[in-house]
């Protein structure tokens, strides 16, 4: 091992950014609502997240009892769009964005960079603000004549905008394009605060090859989005030309009930490139956070360092940056040039080799670790699973020839429930578990976690295994009911029930998870500032939870990465990032 | 989808040559200690990299409208549309705005207060021009025949140049606040002033592409994209 300065406080070279101290709030309003404290707006983004998720937990239980038990439960078409349509869309971008780069973004950035708070503070407090107003704008859409748009989370031209389309010609389909284009003005200025905290505000010697994977995950998500969620808001803004000025952006000549429509011209295709051109780094710009997150938990209830800590990052770098040119694989259907698809299959591919390195590094962290089966750990393993699970079923996808018969079948349903609902869903788990101690300074019920951790690991593998087959068989996604058909049988039918009767139970373990949370706020076990002997920078902060400025009078001084672990000579099993001393006697590199 | 690729392209060329620079291939497992400063000299402030950051993602988002653009004058009918000449006027100002823009900014860098406060005022008045000067253009372009529905060109035109004109707006927003709140630091005024120097040349230079756009000049540029790509 080398050290760079020789003697630990020798050469400690002057801030790059003055140590300016935010302006504490003096009002509760000021402190409790409109705060401009990052840890503060993360526990605001994450309530608003959670609370909405839940509204689509909902939805997709209404879904699963129509498609469970036509008989009993039957709801019509087009309540059964909307219910899709806004599950999809608050799952993705309302819950999944929001709480990984809003909620852990806000929460971890300044801390595990030591600053003491996002360069912009009040622009940060204008983001929730803004997103906020988004969800609000989207659940207005139920209550509003007509509910909500039915078109479908990828809400294609022309149907979204026709009148056969639920909220396509009433007020649904306008209050769902004006959400989203206020959540990406919301995203925007978070975004911008998350990026210039991570190149501006690091503290003396955190280098960005000492950053935890944690922020390499959301840092990189963070630039992603910056530069793929303004295709969403061009796609929106068009279409709202369209919907209420009436252009034709996206709108070519059609007959509607036998009159035709004033629209001519547009390309429905146009908006598709868009839409996915934002669509496809989006399952990055939830998958990297994650990446980053359960990379950081693995090592630390591993007791390990982490493995190819460099290869990691260059992967997560180079899934950022090849997932801008594999948008068209979600358009096979819609015909293209061969060459095209030749080339989108094989970019499509190529993204497999660096999420493969991530998956190989993880299992290497693991092996001969002191692997402790904690609730975090028990996620992450999860995790990777469930990952390599989805990943591999997106192989099939990612292949035209296979791709085609399987589009619209459940099949891809069950893929993309895998890989970026699941697999998502267990990292938000296992960091909430992780972080909860910091951000309260009090444990989560374990017996509590483990139960919520079965039953969701299982019951998610029992909901979506079963539904591959189904989709394989050939059941066809977005209908409410297929009735009678010759293949298929009997099975089919009570394997949905299955599904659905799991969903329920799945569903339920997650309230138990909410009552886990607000239970221990005030009943939970005193956690201490570092029950977890993590190495990273946010456990060694002077209070816990932190208060505002995070670092007491004076900012930390950082001297090695954040992933010494079980390093021969040391006092403990872990050497803190800031701790200036090292292994007592010197360890061999 | 040329335009925005060539776009990401060069922004993630831009990242991968940065992210070298910031010693991604050093092995952290091996260094303790405090690590040596990778940069000789100040660094830029964070208003610097904040508008660095944000004029990227607008950058982005103006890209992603001149892909449909381009991508939507492949689908027939596309009528294309004839600009009415207080566009050139127009471009005129917004050239004076950001030529008087850097010269209150050199101004605030020399201490000259007063010759800052014409500069200024010259520069506000030149945007303010701009603006008015495009509502004319719009309703030139109405009573000429071109109106929002008339084709995709002109469609195009008044959402482009509204998304355009917000911007400018946003931007005369901030100068007027950093004209009010910063005219007590003369460290916060020049620096408020650079940048709103630097975001009104981006702001021409989008303009400009814009205009190549509109003009149909970038047409030739486009065939020769389709042909490679096709």
């Amino acid at each position: 091992m080398v050290n760079v300065s020789h003697q630990p406080d020798a050469n400690v070279p002057p801030a790059e950014v003055p140590d300016v101290h935010p302006p504490h709030a003096h009002s509760w309003l000021g402190k409790w609502v409109f705060s401009q404290d990052a840890k503060y707006i993360a526990i605001q983004y994450s309530c608003t997240a959670i609370a909405i998720g839940m509204v689509a937990l909902v939805l997709s239980w209404l879904m699963r009892l129509q498609l469970g038990f036509p008989d009993l439960f039957s709801f019509s078409p087009e309540a059964y769009y909307q219910f899709i349509t806004m599950h999809g869309m608050i799952m993705v971008v309302y819950l999944l964005t929001a709480i990984f780069l809003g909620g852990f973004g806000n929460y971890l950035i300044p801390l595990m960079v030591g600053a003491r708070d996002m360069v912009f503070p009040f622009v940060n407090m204008l983001s929730y603000w803004v997103y906020l107003l988004a969800v609000v704008v989207l659940v207005a859409s139920f209550f509003a004549p007509g509910g909500p748009t039915g078109a479908g989370w990828t809400l294609y031209p022309p149907q979204a905008i026709l009148s056969g389309t639920p909220g396509g010609q009433q007020a649904g389909i306008i209050l769902m394009l004006v959400s989203l284009i206020l959540f990406i003005i919301g995203f925007t200025m978070g975004g911008l605060n998350y990026v210039v905290t991570v190149l501006q505000a690091r503290t003396r010697g955190m280098t960005l090859m000492r950053m935890p994977l944690t922020v390499w995950g959301i840092f990189t998500a963070t630039v992603m989005a910056l530069l793929a969620f303004p295709a969403l808001f061009v796609a929106s803004v068009m279409m709202l030309f369209d919907r209420l000025l009436g252009t034709s952006f996206f709108m070519p000549t059609l007959v509607e009930m036998g009159e035709q429509l004033s629209y001519g011209g547009g390309s429905p295709i146009v908006f598709q490139h868009l839409f996915w051109f934002f669509g496809h780094p989006e399952v990055y710009i939830v998958a990297l956070p994650a990446f980053g997150i359960v990379s950081d938990l693995i090592s630390v209830h591993a007791r390990k360092n982490i493995f190819g800590y460099r290869m990691m990052v260059w992967a997560i770098v180079g899934i950022g940056a090849l997932s801008f040119i594999v948008w068209a694989h979600h358009m096979y259907v819609s015909g293209m040039h061969p060459y095209f698809g030749f080339f989108f299959a094989t970019t499509t591919l190529i993204i497999a080799v660096p999420t493969a390195i991530k998956v190989y590094n993880w299992v290497l962290t693991l092996w001969q670790g002191d692997i402790h089966l904690t609730t975090p750990m028990l996620f992450s393993l999860a995790f990777i699973v469930t990952f390599v699970n989805g990943g591999l079923t997106g192989l099939f996808l990612g292949n035209v020839v296979v791709d085609v018969p399987l589009s619209d079948t459940m099949f891809v349903v069950a893929h993309f429930h895998m890989v970026m609902g699941v697999a998502p869903l267990m990292v938000i788990f296992g960091a909430i578990y992780h972080w909860y101690p910091k951000m309260t300074g009090r444990m989560l019920n374990d017996a509590m976690g483990k139960i919520h951790f079965w039953v969701t690991f299982v019951g998610a593998y029992l909901i979506f295994f079963p539904m591959h087959y189904v989709g394989i068989v050939g059941v066809p996604r977005r209908y409410p009911e297929v009735g009678d058909s010759t293949y298929l049988t009997a099975p089919v039918d009570n394997l949905n029930a299955f599904i659905s009767i799991m969903a329920f139970i799945v569903g339920a373990a997650q309230i138990m998870f909410l009552y886990n949370i607000i239970r221990s706020v005030w009943n939970g076990k005193p956690s201490g500032d570092n029950p977890w002997n993590a190495a990273s920078l946010e456990w060694h902060t002077p209070h816990t939870p932190p208060r505002h400025g995070n670092w007491g009078d004076e900012l930390p001084v950082v001297y090695r990465w954040a992933y010494d672990y079980s390093v021969p000579g040391a006092r403990h099993d872990f050497i803190a990032q800031n701790d200036p001393e090292g292994p007592a006697m010197p360890a061999h590199a | 989808m040329t335009v925005i690729l060539v776009f990401i392209v060069s922004a993630i060329v831009v990242a991968l040559w940065w992210l070298v620079r910031q010693g991604v291939t050093t092995k952290p497992w091996l260094a303790t200690g405090v690590a040596p400063m990778l940069q000789v000299g100040p660094g830029p402030s964070n208003q610097h990299a904040g508008l660095g950051i944000f004029i990227v993602v607008i950058g982005g988002l103006f890209a992603l409208f001149g892909s449909a653009f381009v991508m939507r004058m492949d689908t027939e009918p596309w009528s294309a549309m004839t600009l009415p000449p207080v566009i050139w006027a127009n471009t005129l100002q917004l050239i004076l705005a950001s030529l008087f823009l850097h010269m209150a900014f050199n101004a605030a860098t020399r201490g000259d207060g007063p010759g800052l406060r014409r500069a200024a005022m010259i520069a506000g008045l030149a945007t303010t021009g701009f603006l008015i000067g495009q509502l004319l253009a719009w309703r030139e372009m109405a009573m000429g025949g071109d109106g929002l529905t008339t084709g995709p060109a002109a469609s195009f035109f008044y959402i482009l140049s509204g998304l355009h004109g917000l911007h400018i707006l946003g931007g005369l927003g901030a100068l007027g606040l950093v004209a009010t709140r910063s005219r007590a630091d003369p460290d916060r005024l020049t620096l408020g002033l650079g940048l709103c120097a630097t975001y009104w040349d981006f702001l021409l230079i989008i303009w400009a592409g814009l205009l190549v756009l509109f003009l149909g000049w970038a047409n030739q540029f486009v065939d020769i994209c389709r042909g490679l790509l096709t």
